[in-house]
């Protein structure tokens, strides 16, 4: 490094301090920081355009029969079956992705699946979220019995074979949709309650706390309006990577007969339904587990990135490799002459 | 003399948590009506009559407290009740159907401990190269990837193929390891692939970030420093040290293999306690459901204090006591 190089950079940094004090600083908050660096990470950006597009085909689903004239439930035994009675492929008689095992729309039922798939994932987490901070807040705040008894409780619950209370529960009240979607959101609210507990017994011991009790406030008040706010980027980060979990969960107890119950679509009971036709309809199990793999990879990517993005440590390493590609000179120059710039 | 002591508290409190999953699913599946469970078992065109006789005979119409307690007074006799319908023992239907599970459990761990270690340590080590950034697609995948689909895709692209070309090395259905070990391992090879799958990338991500992190300890700079060799290194001190939050992680996973068991032999038709406790939900036959209940409570129990003994074994810092 040359020393004009310095002074250059030397220079420009001191004309773009002096435009800075000119009243252009701007105060972020961390979500806004979040926000900037999740939209420069493009596998997360794409992540979300394709969960996006997600939900749009499932809110869309009755357009489609609009366009097709198949409704979900409807066999067609001419078109939509071949002579001996099999699935007929793609494209064919305006099935685009084929007909399932009955001759009904594979596409359509598809899409009526992905309505049951989302709309079990975001309300189980929504659910097992809001059970998961106030269980590990009182765990983490009361201490004491209180948390010995709720985190036994948690660990518990973590370790039990989910499927086997599955199991007991349909059995008991006969398989339907809000039974599933209680036994998803019992088994959703452990991960988070520990991470929020852990959390909380951290965060109450800081001065603010303090504060804030010696200002009179009573347990509750500082619970959510003064340690929740704290906890938010973890809590988001588990649940957005607790809606995958959630959605293969209800595929796979519909898979099991455990779930939604036929002629009603879901990813897991056309695939359950699939496993009959393996020889002679590829397309059968191939486009509904392409539909739960993509929907799940997409929302492990978002969480993922969403978790990178919250680190403040993420936003170092891009930028030293940004540096490392331009060079650690140019860089600094480009900085300082954006900022004088501005 | 410690580890004793630790042992018999481990299995006191081991005892106490299957009684507690014993009497849920006992109340959760007996405490209903009883004419709702005998409407159930005698079909819906039966007549009162019909209905009263197998409230009689199933002694359904006992109070709920002696039902509670024949079935406790059972268990400690080690028997875990009688099918509604055949009236064959629950101890029976467990020791006809264990094989496959068992057989199924063993080769699944086997399989995802091998791969999830080897490829988290060998990520870990050449961090950022090819084989790492492949090894974390794979295991994004295999997070995303239901076990069932796994599964179906596995017989879709491998078994079926296979068998069109009248290779039938693989197979479904099951084979027990007394039928000799080819056809054991070619029924079996799948299904333990399907169940491995899942669990394998959830130990390659977390082996390969907790030996990541061990790698940048100061014991690692002096083990370096003193001029061991670096697989010395690898092996003998960051391993054993990356090890021990995973095999704790185990003890956590062992209740969410069975769940994958029940699916995984479902999907290749294996028979065995999960497919069989399935077939029981579909015709509603209680001791069946709470037999099997019981008995993976107690297996999930002993396992977790063997991984506890493991734990302590491998991490000399673990005091038991």
């Amino acid at each position: 490094m040359s020393i004009s190089g310095v002074e250059f950079v030397g220079q420009q940094a001191v004309a773009a301090e002096t435009a800075e004090e000119a009243g252009k600083i701007e105060g972020r908050s961390q979500w806004q920081l979040t926000w900037r660096r999740l939209r420069q990470d493009k596998v997360a950006v794409g992540a979300l355009i394709v969960i996006l597009i997600m939900i749009v085909l499932a809110i869309a689903a009755p357009a489609f029969v609009a366009i097709t004239h198949h409704p979900p439930n409807t066999a067609y035994p001419i078109q939509g079956e071949t002579e001996a009675g099999n699935p007929v492929p793609p494209g064919t008689a305006g099935f685009w992705l084929g007909t399932d095992g009955t001759g009904r729309d594979l596409f359509i039922r598809i899409l009526y699946g992905a309505r049951i798939s989302l709309f079990v994932g975001f309300v189980t987490t929504a659910l097992g979220t809001g059970a998961g901070v106030a269980v590990g807040l009182i765990a983490g705040y009361f201490g004491g019995v209180i948390d010995t008894i709720l985190a036994r409780f948690t660990d518990a619950v973590l370790a039990f074979p989910y499927v086997v209370l599955a199991l007991a529960l349909a059995i008991v009240y006969g398989p339907s949709l809000p039974e599933m979607i209680a036994v998803i959101a019992f088994f959703s609210w452990a991960a988070i309650a520990r991470v929020v507990r852990g959390q909380t017994l951290a965060i109450k011991e800081k001065e603010y706390i303090e504060a804030a009790r010696s200002l009179g406030a009573g347990p509750f008040r500082i619970m959510f309006i003064d340690i929740l706010p704290n906890l938010l980027a973890p809590v988001l980060v588990l649940a957005t990577l607790y809606i995958p979990t959630a959605v293969v969960f209800e595929a796979t107890l519909s898979f099991l007969g455990l779930g939604i119950q036929p002629p009603t679509a879901s990813w897991g009971n056309i695939l359950a339904d699939a496993e009959n036709f393996y020889t002679v309809a590829w397309w059968y199990v191939v486009f509904p587990a392409a539909a739960l793999l993509i929907t799940t990879l997409a929302f492990n990517l978002l969480g993922d990135g969403i978790r990178d993005a919250m680190d403040p440590r993420t936003e170092r390493v891009l930028a030293s490799a940004r540096r490392r590609r331009r060079g650690k000179l140019k860089d600094w120059v480009r900085d300082a002459n954006a900022a004088g710039e501005n | 003399m410690a580890i004793l002591g630790f042992l018999i508290r481990r299995i006191l409190t081991g005892i106490v948590v299957v009684w507690i999953v014993a009497s849920a699913a006992f109340l959760l599946f007996f405490a209903r009506p009883v004419i709702t469970v005998a409407r159930q078992l005698a079909g819906r065109a039966a007549t009162p009559q019909v209905i009263n006789e197998v409230i009689r005979n199933l002694g359904l119409n006992q109070p709920i407290a002696v039902q509670y307690w024949h079935f406790i007074d059972n268990l400690l006799h080690g028997n875990l009740g009688f099918s509604y319908y055949t009236g064959e023992s629950v101890n029976t239907m467990v020791r006809q159907d264990l094989p496959p599970t068992a057989s199924l459990l063993v080769g699944g761990l086997v399989l995802w401990l091998i791969v999830g270690l080897a490829v988290g340590i060998v990520s870990a080590t050449r961090a950022r190269s090819v084989f790492d950034r492949l090894s974390s697609l794979g295991v994004l995948i295999g997070l995303s990837m239901p076990t069932f689909v796994i599964g179906e895709l596995l017989i879709l692209y491998i078994f079926v193929p296979l068998n069109e070309h009248g290779i039938r090395f693989i197979d479904t259905g099951y084979a027990g390891p007394s039928q000799g070990l080819g056809p054991w391992v070619g029924h079996m090879l799948l299904p333990w692939i399907t169940l491995a799958a899942v669990q394998a990338a959830v130990y390659t991500r977390l082996s390969r970030g907790q030996l990541l992190d061990t790698l940048g300890e100061d014991f690692i700079r002096t083990a370096r420093a003193k001029g061991l060799s670096e697989r010395r290194v690898i092996f003998r001190h960051a391993v054993r040290a990356a090890l021990t939050p995973v095999v704790s992680q185990l003890g956590v996973d062992i209740g969410q293999l069975l769940g994958g068991a029940v699916v995984v032999e479902t999907v290749f038709g294996l028979g065995g306690l999960g497919q069989v406790s399935v077939q029981a939900i579909d015709t509603d036959n209680g001791p069946v459901i709470v037999g099997f209940v019981v008995f993976a409570a107690v297996f999930v129990v002993a396992a977790n204090i063997v991984v506890d003994m493991v734990y302590a074994l491998l991490d000399p810092r673990v005091r038991i006591s």
